[in-house]
């Protein structure tokens, strides 16, 4: 399929790879979707879930209690007298702090876990196949950052699955997927090809890569400090405080008697934030200064973009600060992270599309 | 019990006024919370205390999130440092709140008077911290471990043994010197406390590199700002353009424009030159089944060739310049390929039939297809001066409705689309003018659209005659011209130092654990040993339950342990 030579140095653009590409992203946008569904059909069906471990403990509670009855011997009346009302799920059977599986039966989120797996590999191989088909890194535009920032979006969040039961994010962290995954292939579909000469550089593979790695890290974070503080409003009106109408909404809120307690989101989210903030410093801030040096000759020059990853920067650097500054921990702190995300998706959004920036190559010094 | 020994002064240094931190440590080891007393009458007083408020916590916290709010307007208006001339259009665009925009220096946000005070205070306040952290750190890491908490059972992860009665091998002093050198093992820096009866405690203290990290950290972005304005401050930049076969000598008058730091000097120029042999440009050819690719006519690679002579005794050498690959010359000024187009070869003569201007013609690239903005100025034309204004196209394409546009990149037909003028160009009266502009407002129409001898156009190597026998021009070849910037900056090879030490300690700080353990040992009313220890972390750490388990483990490898529901503790 390939025609004819190139003038150039560049490997010609293998057409058959780039079509089976196009036809993968597809297709895990397509199951992201179902995955999103399918969470958002566990969501809602969190007290579902909740009758079910209740009924698991209170058939428990039986069993040992004809135990007790007729001693040692194994019962075989399945009609044990049902004097006790129904046990309630108490926190614990239902959450870890640590984020550790409880045994909680969740049979939609874990048929979506499964697609999100399908998906993601379905969706690793189009990214890789995209850049195998250009001979680069397959970073070089909107399209293709957004897809793989949503390809590592999805893996990050696998990977924490496979040990910490992250499942009451999955309504967000897929959103997040689906809506990237669609505004790539809406809002910016770009046909394959090779870049222009600053882009062919092997600092891009580093400098965002480093850079979707902390997206994905921070996109976790922002819906874990969203939950908590949404939780501890919660945790606070089950104290007792007094309460309007949204309050009671959440505290009756099924699904956040599945989220973890405001304290255990709020030191996980800063474990992943300590990371990301490692993440953002090597990659956009200090990859992207010397890239810039590389090919502008200046290592920063306040380019929006160059302006907001340094705020992003701040932000982040403010929050954790603000975890270690008397009356900022908890809450305060987590607006912050929030406010941090926020700035992400600003830049890679209103800055991208309608701040001018240094990106035009063939033009002249004024 | 444990023994009551005098570790390192508990005082607080302003450093850790506000720190939550601290507080969370003091209260878990029982230590009474000094606080910073309110402000003593008088001038010392008060300077005392303004200091401790700005180098507190929660004022860096202020500062930082100060700074990334002051930092967001330079990205919205147009920035003098990025492109002035988009600020002179905006303030002419909005001749009411440009000027005031101005005045508060929104088009200078990143040296404005607002946004330097903030940062300058930050570093204040991160000197004023990092200074008494460093001597607090230091005292601790000279001095023993804490002393030990009264109550081990009150600190966040504590256990306790008691040991079988087993001679010698359990007693309490066999216990303590055996905890001290477990400890050691797992890399504590450990103080034995003995009492005179053979009891006593551990101290220990591990994980000083957390500390040291965060230090390295705030004081590497010291560094970084301090080079990051000493280098601004020796640095130059400039830019120029050059056409094939034409060299470059590194002197000032030699660039199109300078922009030196403020403490540059002349003689800091050193004098290497570069002189363009050929220009390349390669474009995406390929075809999908018989047809243009999507990106068909995109630029790939541009690649200058240039001889290049490193000082005046140096021999001359041919090297590449490329996009993404600066040439280093003349002691560490970097040259970088940052724009190129073509120059078309004009001649233009006068009414009187002499040369009025003949040489290549700079024009400027428009987009992918290189459609170039074109002038050429020929004041010296008579009896009146020309000046010409248009397009240069490298592949001409008529649309069809008499417009002609550029189809592709490369030199497939090139052609000058020009209006040509008559009448004062204003280049006599010493006002610096823009040498790709050409303000025609006073000047008499020749020939444009408009009027009834039409445009000019013009392929390779024909002439056209200006009306009323005012002149002619002619179109003889296309060169290549490349732009180039310079720049000398001292500082980055600093900066990426201090960069990277700062990441190191970011890293250091953010995931190394400091940890203290505290092990006693004692006997019971049973006569048995009985060990509990407490263990503590100074900073997030979240694997502190670990810890104890390992310790624990171990505990129970080393001793005989009696199973807990024999335990007897109180
Ligand atoms: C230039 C601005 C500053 C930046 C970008 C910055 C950044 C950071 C970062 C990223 C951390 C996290 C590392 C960690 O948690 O161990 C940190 C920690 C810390 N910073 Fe700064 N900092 C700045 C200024 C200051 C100032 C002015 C102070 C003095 C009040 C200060 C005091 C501290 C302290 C005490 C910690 C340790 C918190 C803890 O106990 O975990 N920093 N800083």
């Amino acid at each position: 399929m390939i025609a004819a030579p190139l003038s150039t140095h560049l490997a010609p653009i293998n057409v058959q790879l780039a079509e089976y590409s196009e036809l993968f992203m597809l297709i895990s946008a397509f199951i992201y979707t179902l995955a999103f569904i399918l969470f958002t059909v566990d969501t809602v069906r969190s007290s579902a879930t909740i009758r079910r471990v209740e009924a698991e403990l209170s058939a428990e509670q039986q069993r040992e209690r004809a135990q007790r009855l007729v001693g040692a011997s194994a019962p075989n009346d399945a009609v044990a007298p049902n004097d006790a009302a129904p046990p309630r799920a108490s926190d614990e059977d239902l959450v870890d702090d640590d984020l550790a599986y409880v045994g909680t039966t969740r049979p939609f989120a874990n048929v979506a876990v499964a697609l999100t797996a399908v998906a993601a590999a379905a969706h690793g191989f189009a990214v890789v196949a995209r850049g195998l088909a250009a001979s680069r890194w397959p970073t070089a535009n909107m399209f293709e950052f957004l897809t793989a920032a949503a390809l590592v979006v999805s893996v990050v969040y696998l990977a924490g699955l496979i040990r910490r039961d992250l499942r009451f994010l999955g309504v967000f962290v897929l959103g997040l997927v689906v809506t990237m995954m669609a505004g790539a292939t809406i809002g910016f579909p770009t046909p394959i090809g090779h870049v222009q000469p600053a882009l062919q550089s092997p600092w891009i593979a580093i400098h965002v890569t480093l850079a979707v790695l902390a997206m994905a890290v921070f996109t976790l974070t922002f819906a874990m400090n969203l939950l908590q503080l949404l939780q501890s409003r919660r945790e606070r009106v089950l104290d007792g405080a007094p309460k309007g109408r949204f309050e009671r909404g959440l505290a009756t809120n099924q699904f956040m008697r599945l989220v973890p307690s405001a304290f255990s989101l709020e030191s996980w989210a800063y474990r992943l934030n300590a990371v990301g903030f490692v993440f953002w410093t090597l990659g956009p801030m200090i990859t992207g200064a010397i890239w810039a040096n590389e090919s502008w000759g200046r290592y920063w020059g306040w380019d929006p973009k160059e302006v907001w990853t340094f705020v992003i920067w701040v932000v982040y650097a403010g929050y954790l600060h603000a975890r270690a500054t008397r009356g900022w921990t908890g809450n305060r702190a987590a607006w912050l992270s929030i406010i941090g995300f926020i700035c992400i998706i600003i830049n890679y959004t209103v800055v991208n599309m309608w701040f001018p920036g240094l990106h035009s190559y063939a033009g002249l010094p004024e | 019990m444990s023994t009551e020994n005098d570790a390192a002064p508990e005082t607080q240094p302003s450093a850790h006024r506000d720190n939550a931190r601290e507080d969370a440590l003091n209260e878990a080891q029982g230590v009474a919370k000094k606080d910073v007393t309110a402000p003593a009458l008088g001038v010392t007083g008060m300077l005392r205390w303004a200091w401790t408020q700005l180098t507190s916590m929660r004022t860096a916290l202020m500062l930082l999130l100060l700074l990334a709010i002051a930092a967001v307007p330079g990205s919205i208006f147009p920035q003098r440092v990025q492109d002035s001339f988009a600020v002179r259009t905006y303030i002419e665009d909005n001749p009411t709140l440009g000027p005031i925009l101005d005045f508060f220096q929104i088009f200078d946000v990143y040296s404005s008077v607002w946004f330097s005070a903030i940062y300058i205070l930050l570093f204040i306040s991160l000197i004023g911290c990092i200074v008494p952290r460093t001597r607090k750190h230091y005292q601790q890491m000279v001095s023993p471990p804490p002393r030990t908490p009264r109550r081990l059972e009150r600190l966040p992860e504590y256990g306790a043994l008691e040991l079988e009665a087993a001679g010698e091998a359990t007693s309490p002093e066999q216990a303590l010197s055996d905890a001290a050198s477990m400890l050691k093992k797992r890399r504590y820096r450990v103080d034995v406390r003995r009492n005179g009866d053979g009891t006593g405690s551990v101290g220990a203290e591990k994980g000083y590199l957390r500390e040291i990290g965060n230090i390295v950290f705030h004081v590497s972005l010291v560094g970084v700002l301090i080079f990051v304005a000493a280098g601004a401050m020796f640095s130059y930049r400039g830019q120029k353009v050059m056409i094939e076969d034409e060299a470059f000598v590194n002197a000032l008058v030699a660039y199109d424009n300078f922009y030196p730091g403020t403490w540059f000097q002349e003689e800091n120029l050193e004098p290497f030159s570069i002189r363009l042999d050929s220009f390349e440009r390669a474009f995406d050819r390929q075809l999908f089944n018989g047809e243009p690719n999507p990106h068909y006519g995109q630029a790939l690679d541009f690649t200058a060739d240039v001889t290049v002579q490193d000082g005046p005794e140096a021999e001359p050498e041919q090297t590449e310049l490329k996009v993404n690959h600066p040439l280093s010359l003349g002691g560490g000024a970097q040259i970088y390929l940052v724009g190129n187009g073509y120059a078309p070869v004009v001649t233009v003569r006068d009414g009187e039939g002499e040369v009025a201007f003949s040489g290549p013609v700079i024009t400027r690239p428009d987009d992918p297809v290189y459609t170039s903005m074109a002038v050429v100025k020929a004041p010296d034309a008579s009896p009146e001066q020309l000046g010409f204004v248009g397009l240069f196209l490298p592949t001409a394409h008529d649309t069809g409705d008499g417009l002609a546009i550029s189809a592709d990149p490369e030199l497939g037909n090139p052609e000058l689309h020009l209006n040509s003028y008559a009448g004062d160009l204003g280049l006599d009266e010493g006002v610096p003018q823009n040498v790709y502009v050409l303000d025609t407002e006073d000047l008499t129409e020749l020939n444009t659209r408009e009027t009834e001898h039409g445009a000019i156009t013009l392929a390779l190597g024909e002439t056209h005659q200006l009306p009323d026998g005012l002149g002619s021009i002619e179109f003889e070849e296309v060169q290549d011209y490349i732009a180039i910037d310079i720049h000398y900056n001292p500082g980055t090879t600093y900066i990426l130092i201090f960069a990277m030490t700062a990441t190191a300690g970011l890293i250091a700080s953010l995931f190394l654990r400091r940890r203290r353990a505290w092990v006693t040992v004692e006997a019971n009313e049973h006569g048995r040993t009985l060990v509990k220890y407490g263990l503590l972390a100074r900073g997030e750490d979240f694997r502190l339950r670990d810890e104890n388990i390992a310790l624990r483990t171990q505990f129970e490898k080393a001793w005989p342990v009696r199973p807990p529901e024999e335990n007897n503790e109180s």
